[in-house]
């Protein structure tokens, strides 16, 4: 049967073809041409130039064929819009999980399957399972520190049942030391930044520079609504955030609240960014249908937060609702919500 | 798997012959070209054997004969060596079709953004042939060169360069003809083309990679575009690249001898191979006129398909064709030879080109012919709207 395995050029996606192409798998490789890489716009710290060609060097190195698809356009209609929109509309967004779910489980899979491939496989750290009934389970990797499933979670039923992650049963070191082992020659490379197209992790800029509207003065007011200072734009800001707001206080100041269409930020003490309860769109429920009453998870609302204990329910209409046993800090629009049982992804939705 | 190769305007095998020679060449002379001794006059003798079956095969002179490191270099040294030398009797324009070759096209890019030259691009029709009416209608008194390609890369067509050719010098601008897709596949005559410089490269027709010519017509002034050494009678600076040089000349002698027969045969096998694809395969659309075209290329639009994945699809199946042209990553962009002849995105987008050589067979167009519907459905079943969540 063939496989189509999305190179990145990272030792992870390396390993995962190496593995395939081990048990005799019928492997291709894509590799995905984000960005222009005619050279003076070129950007990015995944998938650049250097990335492509290691992809093309592993592929040799394992003896499979390889080729590097034109997504330029997509990416930018999909993952790069949609964080450039979501920024502007005072949202802080997680482009790989719609990078995850519009591109590589879409676009890619659909070329794969032109191809003669039902499946692609990915360098991600979760892992596939399917329930005694045939439903597609998503669950988290064996190595904690380097799960991946937060930004899996809308994974539809058909994109996990042609979804592979060959090294979801692995740790990161067991991961490396097989690429070392099988000489591919990515061993060291460094893991890959959270959001790829921004290397230099400057987001204002590079929002500013897709959206120039977005850089409009507001103000930067307390709880009370007293104005204490301006700033240059909401992009600049996210929930939680202490650096960079340009106002000076006897005790440390942190983003509470983003008002896109006033512009304005609410700022406060640390205590303040305490929330118990959130809502959540477009839910996609994984290992169960929606539930209509309260059911217990531990929600998991950014990539580096540990799940909380919490209830939630379905409110219809792919939404729902979210009470945690304990306040948690800084619940932040935009970033996804991801409700575990164990080790097994119940659902997760958009955070309201 | 037994693998099928319909890339021959990319690059051409090195034909047996050609391999040898040039192993005999490169165990046997080593020395400098440019030597005094005997090792630099054995070296300079086989120089000069490979200029003249070179020459042979364009009609030419071998002392017009320069060698480059192929067709992009000596694109590059026609057009900017005759434009310096223009210059300085204030001939400032260049004009050139715009289903030239990148290496004419980004030259004539990179000349406009120095500021000394301008440039008019002369779009076609979607014959994908230039009219002479309208390179009468875009020359000026201070336009110094003409660059037309002889055959078309992408879809093969020959241009009317002896018209053509008259009419720049008529407005007395030099001609430029890049041959590279048309030396060895159709008898090439400079002196019948009327034309000022002409460049080819060995690796299409069956010789080595990196070695190629320019022939630049006796008395014309050009100013050499690299400086050194008087290799080349001063007009090419550096050590001549013997063994790739012995190559081409191999390369060339065989070419003239087989061109007729071979062109022949090839032109029925692209014609089967054509007219079984827009038969078998539903929505399909040939590219550019039948004739006049070289024999070997085919140039065809999949309806609905992209070319990107029915390339791959056809590789994975042993099968080796080629679309647009690869940008430095290797992915495709849409082709701009098509986009110039006015054809829709759709078409430039989903066209993928067939290009014929010495060693194709009527099993391997069959066996293509037969393999392309299944893999035309399968793709296009699936271009539907992505899977949304």
């Amino acid at each position: 049967m063939r496989i189509v395995v999305a190179m990145s050029g990272g030792v992870d996606s390396s390993v995962a073809a190496a593995l395939l192409a081990g048990q005799g798998a019928d492997v291709v490789g894509l590799s995905m041409q984000l960005y222009d890489q005619s050279g003076e716009q070129a950007f990015g710290s995944c998938c650049t130039l250097d990335d492509l060609h290691d992809a093309r060097r592993v592929a040799d190195a394992i003896g499979i064929p390889h080729y590097i698809l034109n997504f330029e356009q997509q990416f930018q209609e999909t993952v790069v819009s949609n964080f450039v929109r979501e920024y502007v509309a005072g949202r802080t967004p997680l482009p790989c999980a719609h990078c995850n779910s519009e591109l590589k489980f879409a676009t890619l899979l659909d070329r794969a399957r032109g191809l003669g491939a039902e499946q692609v496989a990915t360098g991600h750290y979760a892992r596939v399972d399917q329930a005694p009934d045939g439903r597609w389970l998503l669950k988290r990797s064996v190595d904690p520190a380097k799960d991946q499933s937060y930004f899996l979670f809308s994974l539809t039923q058909d994109q996990l049942a042609r979804a592979v992650f060959p090294v979801g049963a692995l740790s990161k070191v067991a991961v490396r030391a097989e690429a070392t082992r099988l000489g591919l020659g990515v061993a060291d490379k460094p893991d890959s930044q959270e959001i790829c197209f921004v290397p230099d992790g400057d987001y204002a800029s590079f929002v500013a520079a897709q959206a120039p509207a977005v850089a409009r003065a507001g103000a930067i007011v307390d709880q009370r609504g007293d104005v204490l200072g301006s700033h240059g734009g909401v992009h600049r800001f996210t929930v939680g955030q202490r650096k960079g707001l340009g106002v000076s206080s006897s005790a440390p100041l942190y983003v509470l609240k983003i008002e896109a269409e006033t512009g304005r930020i609410t700022v406060g003490s640390r205590n303040a960014l305490d929330e118990t309860a959130l809502t959540a769109s477009r839910v996609n429920w994984v290992s169960i249908d929606a539930p209509p009453g309260w059911i217990r998870v531990a929600a998991q609302i950014r990539h580096r937060h540990r799940a909380a204990t919490a209830r939630v329910r379905s409110l219809g209409d792919g939404r729902a609702e979210c009470v945690f046993d304990e306040p948690q800090s800084a619940i932040t629009p935009g970033q996804a919500v991801v409700f575990y049982d164990d080790d097994v992804v119940i659902g997760g939705g958009w955070i309201d | 798997m037994h693998r099928i190769y319909f890339d021959h305007n990319a690059t051409t095998p090195v034909h047996p012959a050609v391999a040898d020679a040039m192993s005999v060449s490169l165990k046997a002379e080593f020395g400098n070209p440019s030597s005094v001794h005997h090792f630099g006059q054995q070296a300079k003798a086989a120089v000069d054997r490979a200029r003249s079956a070179v020459a042979e095969l364009i009609g030419a002179d071998p002392s017009e004969v320069v060698f480059t490191s192929g067709g992009t270099e000596s694109d590059n040294f026609a057009i900017r060596g005759a434009a310096e030398a223009c210059h300085r009797a204030g001939r400032r324009h260049l004009v050139a079709s715009a289903i030239e070759h990148e290496a004419v096209l980004h030259t004539l890019k990179a000349l406009a953004k120095l500021g000394s030259t301008t440039t008019t691009l002369l779009t076609v029709d979607e014959t994908g042939i230039v009219s002479p009416d309208d390179l009468r209608a875009a020359l000026r008194d201070d336009t110094a060169l003409v660059s037309v390609m002889h055959a078309n890369n992408e879809i093969g067509t020959i241009q009317p360069i002896a018209d053509l050719a008259t009419i720049a010098h008529e407005a007395g601008a030099l001609f430029h003809v890049d041959a590279v897709q048309s030396a060895g596949k159709i008898p090439i005559d400079v002196k019948a083309l009327g034309v000022d410089l002409l460049s080819i490269s060995a690796h299409k027709f069956y010789g080595p990679k990196g070695v190629g010519a320019l022939w630049i017509k006796r008395g014309l002034r050009m100013l050499p575009t690299s400086t050194g050494g008087k290799q080349e009678r001063n007009r090419r600076a550096g050590t001549e690249n013997l063994t790739g040089i012995v190559g081409m000349g191999v390369a060339a002698e065989i070419a003239r001898g087989r061109m007729a027969v071979d062109s022949g045969r090839i032109d029925g096998l692209r014609d089967r191979l054509e007219s079984g694809i827009l038969q078998a395969v539903p929505r399909t659309t040939l590219n550019g006129a039948r004739t006049p075209r070289v024999s070997n290329t085919t140039n065809i639009s999949f309806d609905r398909v992209e070319a990107e994945s029915l390339l791959i699809a056809l590789d994975l199946e042993g099968i080796a064709v080629s679309t647009g042209s690869a940008c430095s990553s290797g992915t495709l962009e849409p082709s701009h030879v098509l986009k110039a002849m006015g054809l829709p995105t759709h078409r430039t987008q989903n066209s993928i080109r067939f290009s014929l050589g010495s060693a194709s067979t009527e099993a391997d167009v069959d066996r293509t012919v037969a393999v392309l519907p299944g893999l035309v459905e399968k793709l296009r079943n699936l271009s539907r709207a992505p899977v949304r969540v």
